[in-house]
């Protein structure tokens, strides 16, 4: 099972931050769990069924089907268009990013087979920069449609991300019409694209490519909007509403079709591919 | 109120003014002394204006008495008759459209509005818009498409409005499907920033074949105060914030941005508006001639090519 390659590899390779600590509380209901079993529980909290934030290769094993993926992403690296300095210049900090993630940007993905569905599974990084979208996110996202649009495959996204990417002003803000005009071309192939929103999906990703999915299924508990809750906060000069913008509140809002716990991602996901991808699929 | 930077301009002009009175009333000749100092003025308001900062230009941007999208098509066009509603939930008065005739050819518009007047403004929530606003954008888009009337649209919003009934309404979702709609268009489409364009909320109706630029507008990710509240945590940073967006015409005209940059008279559009509107009219005119000839397919093409072209990034 691809899942237990993934969690082989994440104990083997062990980093400092990882072996200490055998024990995670969770910060929602203080429950300290084992990490172990939290792994295996694909860092659900098994006591209050909290998502924990997970590394982008999780949500690919999750996904893809075993031995099926093939990665397209990282050819491309970003640059710094706007000499853009702010408590530090950006290279240094993207840099430090590349130097964390062991990936040029924010974004990991390529070909899959997802319960048989031939894909193009994108997954977003939080990890790096917030998972902000500037030209390189923007260009995977528009190559990943390309490719899914040639191929004849399904487009399935994990998004988390901040937004658009300030150091790149305007550039990260193209990139919004780019990765939506790009969807075109899955659609004109009548090919279905799915998205899958995690905790946090605002700013300009919300407002471009990730709402406009065939289907959109929301991670329990995730932070989904336009404006972030302390911008809002700020404008209207109160507190705001116990849930609001969390994937609940907009399933009720009849903004997302479904909120999946994540252990039954793959099985919803694949639900859903099967019968909107109109291909012939192989049996998975 | 004049910006800080105009005070110069305004005290020489009011200098002027006395004298031209005083010459009046005294019968007096002092056309000498008057044409000396009017030949400072033209001078000083060059000097300044060639030295403008990033930030004096958002300054700029924002100036009342800058023409908004109703002056506009007050300015440019022969006739116009204004189409509201979103047909769903309600008319969002940030945003205003019609049908109208531009040298004698039919054209569908769509624009924020902001207001003159606290009033207004606040009427018109400062040209924020919420859903029904870009709802309403989407419904001219399609009359656009239906008509075969070209599509003009004019951005001047500090941004979608950031609150809780726009989140509720899905303003995310609507904001994409804007831009969406608008990269759709069969018809010819141009986009000109007049003032403030602000983030998504200014993309959503920015999607254009051409897109021009007035010369003291900005177009950005993010206004400068929520840039510098976000990486400096202060807003008083803006100005350094303004300065490292690259925020201004000529940065986005060299960023591939925008295709052309409208200009100004001296003083900014806010000093002379008329002047402003004519420069404006003459370019869209221009860019509308550009796309004249070309199918949906190829206006398609046109506008896909130009928005999957930008970015700046390395291979390999």
């Amino acid at each position: 099972m691809a899942l237990d390659r993934l969690f082989r590899r994440r104990r083997t390779r062990g980093g400092g931050r990882e072996v200490p600590e055998l024990w995670v509380r969770c910060p929602r209901c203080d429950a300290q769990v084992y990490k172990r079993d939290l792994e295996q529980n694909l860092w659900v909290c098994p006591e209050c069924g909290y998502h924990h934030r997970v590394p982008v290769e999780t949500y690919v094993a999750v996904l893809a089907d075993p031995d099926s993926f093939e990665p397209t992403t990282g050819k491309v690296r970003p640059t710094d268009p706007l000499g853009f300095v702010d408590t530090e210049p950006y290279p240094e900090r993207l840099a430090r990013y590349q130097q964390k993630t062991g990936r040029p940007d924010a974004i990991y993905g390529g070909r899959a087979t997802i319960g048989g569905v031939p894909s193009v599974l994108l997954v977003m990084d939080y990890a790096f920069a917030g998972g902000s979208m500037g030209s390189v996110v923007g260009e995977e996202i528009a190559r990943g449609a390309e490719l899914a649009a040639a191929e004849n495959r399904a487009l399935v996204i994990v998004t988390a991300s901040g937004g658009a990417r300030m150091q790149e002003g305007a550039l990260s803000l193209m990139q919004m019409a780019k990765t939506t005009m790009a969807l075109d071309l899955v659609f004109a192939k009548r090919l279905p694209y799915l998205a899958v929103l995690t905790d946090p999906t605002t700013g300009g990703v919300t407002a471009s490519f990730a709402t406009l999915a065939d289907v959109i299924l929301a991670e329990p508990g995730a932070l989904i909007g336009f404006a972030g809750p302390r911008v809002i906060k700020q404008t209207i000069r109160q507190d705001l509403p116990e849930g609001f913008q969390r994937s609940e509140f907009l399933k009720k809002q009849g903004l997302v079709d479904e909120v999946v716990d994540r252990r039954r991602l793959r099985e919803t996901v694949v639900r859903f591919l099967r019968l909107l991808y109109p291909g012939e699929v192989d049996a998975a | 109120m004049p910006l800080e930077f105009e005070r110069p301009i305004l005290e020489l002009e009011e200098k002027i003014r006395a004298l031209e009175t005083t010459a009046r009333e005294q019968n007096l000749d002092l056309s000498e002394e008057i044409g000396l100092l009017k030949e400072k003025l033209a001078r000083l308001e060059r000097e300044i204006f060639a030295g403008l900062t990033p930030w004096q230009r958002v300054q700029l941007a924002r100036a009342s008495g800058r023409p908004t999208t109703l002056d506009v098509a007050q300015g440019i066009f022969e006739e116009y008759v204004e189409l509201k509603g979103d047909r769903a939930f309600a008319d969002d008065p940030a945003v205003v459209g019609g049908v109208a005739r531009l040298e004698g050819r039919r054209v569908v518009f769509v624009g924020h509005q902001k207001g003159k007047t606290t009033k207004e403004n606040i009427a018109r929530n400062f040209g924020m818009p919420h859903p029904e606003g870009y709802r309403k954008a989407m419904r001219l888009m399609e009359l656009a498409d239906r008509e075969g009337l070209p599509f003009l649209a004019f951005i001047d919003t500090p941004g979608a409005y950031p609150g809780i009934s726009a989140e509720e309404r899905g303003q995310a979702w609507i904001i994409a499907r804007s831009i969406q709609r608008m990269s759709r268009l069969r018809v010819p489409a141009v986009a000109v920033i007049l003032g403030e364009g602000g983030s998504g909320g200014a993309l959503a109706i920015g999607v254009g074949n051409r897109v021009l630029i007035m010369e003291n507008a900005w177009y950005s990710v993010i206004s400068p105060e929520s840039c510098a509240a976000i990486l400096w945590h202060d807003a008083k940073e803006a100005e350094r914030a303004a300065a490292a967006l690259k925020l201004t015409a000529r940065d986005l005209l060299s960023l591939g941005v925008v295709d052309r940059i409208v200009p100004e008279p001296g003083g900014g559009a806010h000093r002379n508006p008329e002047a402003a509107l004519a420069e404006l009219k003459r370019a869209l005119l221009e860019s509308l001639e550009e796309l004249d000839g070309l199918d949906p397919e190829a206006l398609w093409q046109d506008r896909y090519r130009k928005f999957r072209g930008i970015g700046a990034f390395e291979e390999g």
